[in-house]
């Protein structure tokens, strides 16, 4: 049977096999446009016209009056510590879980955990916080009991510090989710091979396994920098949002218009996070690539 | 590189034929690092959870009870709630698989090169502020046209589906991927056609079934998320109708943030449940699946 129909076969076959072979992308791709690059477009658009005329005011209000500016520095102190902090515990938890055996009940609790609370995300993880610091928390109460001591005067879990610690409970999770690929791809004979040539244990992981591993912790700590930057429901859940961070401005701005028309300035603070969002991304994409040198 | 790979395996030859030496302290070291790094994680996570589950058998009385618990399914709006949540994350991940799998499957066979562009696509939905696009759909529903309001706007399930299956996507491309990667897919494939099967069979009664716990995990972790979310779901769903929604409304205006913390444990460890059963599901299929 292939004999009869070999001839004609390869030159058609290779002529429609690559539109096809595209076509199958297709509705990946058309329902990510749809649903994600439409929604995107639409806050870039809106942020850059009134009335349908092309203006670039919204920007110049929100780069330069303070009441715009200061979330936004406030926001990028937050998401820069409550992402390098994670990205270090949870390289470090990575890789004692990592070193304990594969099919270990430790490595199966930790990694659907990771799972859990990293998608789990910021909400429900909140309550958690609440019953704990909160100002009826158990250990808040348990302190104020035995001791005296009243916790809830030097720690507010609504404050900056409370906040970005309470990011760590996803964030950390993250940072196992995405470095330990990278760890999983540290060959043994690496460091076998380093040990017979005299390397301490030291220098293996100064010289081998640091320099193996720079790119894929610097590209998981990126992510988790936009994943911190983006965040915002723990702050909703938490009290309503009242810190002074670029999401909780968005979201004020987008939902109080009875005053003013403060939607465009929500946009714009919108295409603000879409640019350092994009940012991110890019030195994250140039990263990803060599990292991908030694790991794959 | 091959230089490299070279030397490696030369020293590894002799060390074979040396006399074998002390390895146990390359294995024997790390252990006082691990168990302090797992203590204080260990501790860091569950003494919160243990505070939670204390706290959530306080009713509001004072005094130690199952109400907050008993409340999920007795309060009406709350146990409507979950079943509204529960049918949302099951669409999210079904739509979610049927977007993700055939097309991993292509790019995995037929296009490698595009590994690096779906990481990046599904990479997005994790750092693109969900407050941003929750704006980009309010923004839209002020100036799209009145059959799209009335077809997506009204109804919770029909806004906020297609949105959590973008959040989905990380998860979802990520958990098929690494399935995908375990098994010789391109054998598999070429065996599955060989034997005559058509692309959708082949897809349906040969590959997916390979990779079944890595499927179910991505929509485990799907649930979780449809479970968890509120930022869209508060812009989008005037009536504060989901599951997670309830859980800060219950925190907020009703007073009674034990019920919120009765419902988060109880989300918690349903997942967590679901995740952990999955992974010995894993290890039963054999080595294989077990990566």
């Amino acid at each position: 049977m292939s004999v009869v129909t070999s001839p004609a076969a390869p030159s058609r076959r290779g002529a429609r096999r690559i539109p096809v072979v595209w076509l199958g992308m297709l509705p990946f791709l058309l329902y990510m446009a749809l649903f994600l690059g439409v929604p995107l477009y639409v806050v870039i658009h809106g942020a850059l016209t009134d009335n349908g005329h092309f203006t670039l005011s919204n920007f110049s209000a929100i780069f330069t009056q303070s009441q715009y500016l200061i979330p936004l520095k406030n926001s990028l102190i937050l998401s820069l510590w409550s992402s390098l902090g994670p990205a270090i515990i949870g390289l470090a938890l990575a890789a004692a879980v990592v070193s304990g055996p594969r099919d270990g009940v430790l490595r199966r609790v930790v990694s659907s955990a990771s799972g859990v609370f990293a998608y789990f995300a910021g909400a429900p993880l909140a309550f958690v916080w609440v019953a704990s610091f909160g100002t009826l928390g158990v250990i808040t109460l348990f302190f104020k009991s035995n001791f005296g001591y009243d916790l809830s005067h030097h720690f507010d879990i609504s404050s900056q510090l409370g906040v970005g610690i309470c990011y760590f409970y996803f964030q950390i999770p993250l940072m196992v989710i995405f470095i330990t690929p990278a760890l999983e791809g540290l060959k043994p004979e690496w460091e076998e091979a380093a040990r017979n040539l005299g390397a301490t244990r030291r220098a293996y992981l100064r010289h081998v396994a640091a320099p193996v591993l720079a790119p894929s912790f610097i590209a998981a700590w990126l992510i988790l920098f936009g994943s911190a930057f983006s965040a915002f429901a723990t702050m909703l859940a938490l009290d309503g949002c009242t810190q002074v961070v670029v999401p909780c401005k968005i979201y004020f701005e987008m939902s109080n218009n009875v005053l003013v028309n403060s939607i465009p300035f929500g946009l714009a603070l919108g295409t603000e996070m879409i640019i350092v969002v994009g940012l991110v991304m890019i030195v994250y994409w140039y990263v990803q690539r060599r990292a991908g040198r030694w790991l794959r | 590189m091959s230089v490299a790979s070279q030397a490696v395996a030369g020293e590894f030859i002799t060390d074979l034929e040396a006399p074998p030496r002390p390895r146990r302290r390359s294995g024997r070291r790390p252990r006082a690092w691990r168990v302090v790094i797992l203590v204080v994680m260990g501790i860091f996570y569950v003494l919160p959870l243990v505070c939670s589950v204390k706290f959530s058998l306080i009713n509001q009385k004072g005094t130690y009870g199952l109400q907050n618990y008993t409340a999920i399914v007795n309060n009406g709006a709350l146990s409507s709630a979950l079943v509204l949540s529960l049918e949302i994350a099951a669409i999210t991940a079904a739509v979610a698989v049927l977007l993700v799998f055939p097309t991993t499957v292509l790019v995995r066979l037929k296009l490698p090169k595009l590994t690096i562009l779906m990481e990046a696509i599904t990479i997005l939905p994790i750092v693109v502020p969900p407050v941003v696009l929750a704006a980009g759909l309010l923004q839209m529903k002020e100036t799209a046209p009145l059959w799209i309001v009335n077809a997506f706007f009204n109804h919770p399930v029909t806004i906020l589906t297609p949105l959590y299956v973008v959040l989905a996507m990380p998860l979802m491309y990520r958990s098929i991927d690494t399935g995908l990667r375990a098994i010789d897919l391109h054998t598999l494939v070429d065996a599955s056609r060989s034997l005559g099967a058509n692309w959708p069979r082949t897809l349906w009664r040969v590959v997916l079934p390979n990779v079944q716990t890595a499927v179910l995990g991505g929509m485990f972790l799907t649930i979780a998320l449809v479970l968890g979310e509120v930022v869209i779901a508060n812009q989008l769903d005037q009536s504060n109708l989901t599951f997670p929604l309830q859980m800060i409304e219950f925190a907020s205006q009703d007073n009674a943030p034990g019920i919120s913390v009765a419902m988060t444990l109880t989300a918690l460890l349903f997942t967590f449940l679901l995740l952990f059963m999955l992974s010995f599901l894993a290890r039963r299929n054999g080595p294989r699946a077990a990566r």
